[in-house]
């Protein structure tokens, strides 16, 4: 494939990932979503997951996501998001923190609390690092 | 003499000073660096931002969220009041707490009660001695390294203030970073959100025909309605980025003329104190020549 497609992830605190790629598959609320280039504009939520994309050369990597949203342009992908990891750096022990802390406060909580929701969704972003990172 | 040693001991305890301000204007320095590159590491997303709410505003148009409705009765309002947890800043907490009292003066006069959110342990104790109604505080967070989750928890116990009619709006007052030697405070709205459409809308011109084509999932106003909460989050990120990087670079300015006028008081003690140790030894030699000629005679 000759032609590239621009992919920016951006938190708060830094750019995650600028780079040109070949193919975007990102997690948006109502589904998974690729982009290639030369797509329709597009803009659209996403759930917390993972973003894959196909580098220059050829080599797909991950970016786990929470968050966040997505815009599609022809000619560029931006993804802005709360917090965004490559696999390689997402802190394991502290995803299993999370986890563990999360897991514990559901087991208290009663359901109809913002707390629980809080722990749910703080659970769903621990499990879904740790997917993320245990895949090789 | 006793005051020769008088003298002394308060050249040794201003130089004393003079070394814990030293200190301290290093200390600042380092963390406005810090300070600094988050800020400018939140313009990308800021911006990003802006621009995307900027293009699905316009798609959305007409349609309305809560968010954006402004009251016709304003009867309570909501002060979102940034101050440093420290002292030792010049007037930088004073600025913004003079700030927050004329805005507050204001709506009291229009007979309109006002409560705080306070950032800042120098504000909380301010609201305290004026009896003021504060609903939350966060310390610990401005001057710190805070992520983005304290903006967003922050943020969304002010939107559900809001959505539930515990007041009208929502405002903020907190340090705009202009340059190192300038900190203005700065009174902005949150809530209602205001018109956005109008913001920058020129600086775009090339790129608004194909933006106005986005497809959206799920609808415009859906979207709209997610990212609205985000836009206020992303405000108050960024107000407590920049009054952190101020009082940094507040307390720097400020350490560093403490440390300025240290040395001044150095120079004018050891004149001083020289001065007055040549008059001992003027009066000690005048004793030794009066007894000599007291003996020759």
């Amino acid at each position: 494939m000759a032609e590239k497609i621009k992919l920016e992830v951006v938190t708060p605190e830094k750019y995650v990932v600028d780079e040109e790629v070949e193919i975007v598959v990102a997690p948006g609320v109502i589904g998974e979503f690729g982009v290639l280039i030369g797509h329709t504009p597009f803009l659209t939520t996403l759930k917390t997951g993972t973003v894959r994309y196909t580098d220059a050369n050829g080599k797909e990597r991950f970016v786990f996501v929470s968050g966040g949203f997505a815009e599609a342009l022809p000619d560029k992908v931006t993804v802005l998001a709360e917090s965004a990891e490559r696999r390689r750096d997402i802190d394991v022990a502290r995803a299993k923190d999370a986890q563990q802390r999360a897991q514990e406060r559901l087991a208290q909580e009663k359901a109809e609390d913002i707390d629980f929701l809080r722990a749910q969704i703080a659970l769903e972003r621990a499990i879904s690092r740790l997917n993320l990172a245990g895949t090789k | 003499m006793a005051t020769l040693k008088d003298i002394k001991l308060k050249i040794v305890g201003v130089k004393k000073t003079q070394q814990i301000t030293k200190a301290m204007n290093m200390v600042a320095a380092s963390k406005l660096r810090g300070a600094q590159s988050r800020m400018e590491g939140f313009r990308p997303y800021a911006g990003k931002f802006a621009e995307v709410l900027e293009s699905l505003a316009e798609k959305a148009g007409e349609e309305t969220n809560p968010l954006l409705e402004a009251r016709e009765e304003v009867k309570k309002v909501h002060l979102v009041l940034c101050t440093s947890d420290r002292g030792l800043c010049g007037g930088f907490n004073t600025n913004l707490i003079a700030r927050a009292r004329q805005f507050i003066k204001a709506k009291n006069e229009q007979h309109i009660d006002v409560s705080v959110t306070n950032f800042g342990k120098k504000g909380r104790d301010w609201c305290r001695k004026q009896g003021l109604e504060f609903q939350s505080e966060y310390l610990g967070v401005v001057g710190g390294s805070f992520g983005f989750n304290i903006a967003s928890t922050a943020g969304q116990a002010l939107i559900e203030g809001f959505l539930n009619k515990t007041y009208d709006e929502v405002h903020i007052v907190y340090a705009e970073f202009v340059s190192m030697a300038r900190q203005t405070p700065v009174l902005s709205q949150m809530l209602p959100i205001m018109p956005i459409a109008s913001t920058e809308a020129e600086s775009e011109q090339e790129e608004k025909p194909y933006l106005a084509e986005h497809i959206c999932e799920p609808s415009a106003p859906e979207l709209l309605g997610d990212l609205l909460p985000r836009n206020v989050y992303v405000q108050l990120y960024s107000a407590l980025l920049e009054t952190s990087t101020s009082e940094h670079a507040a307390r720097m300015a400020a350490m560093n003329n403490a440390t300025t006028a240290c040395k001044d008081i150095i120079g004018n003690l050891t004149l001083v104190y020289n001065k007055a140790r040549q008059a001992a030894i003027t009066a000690e030699l005048m004793d030794i020549v009066g007894g000599a000629e007291a003996l020759k005679g």
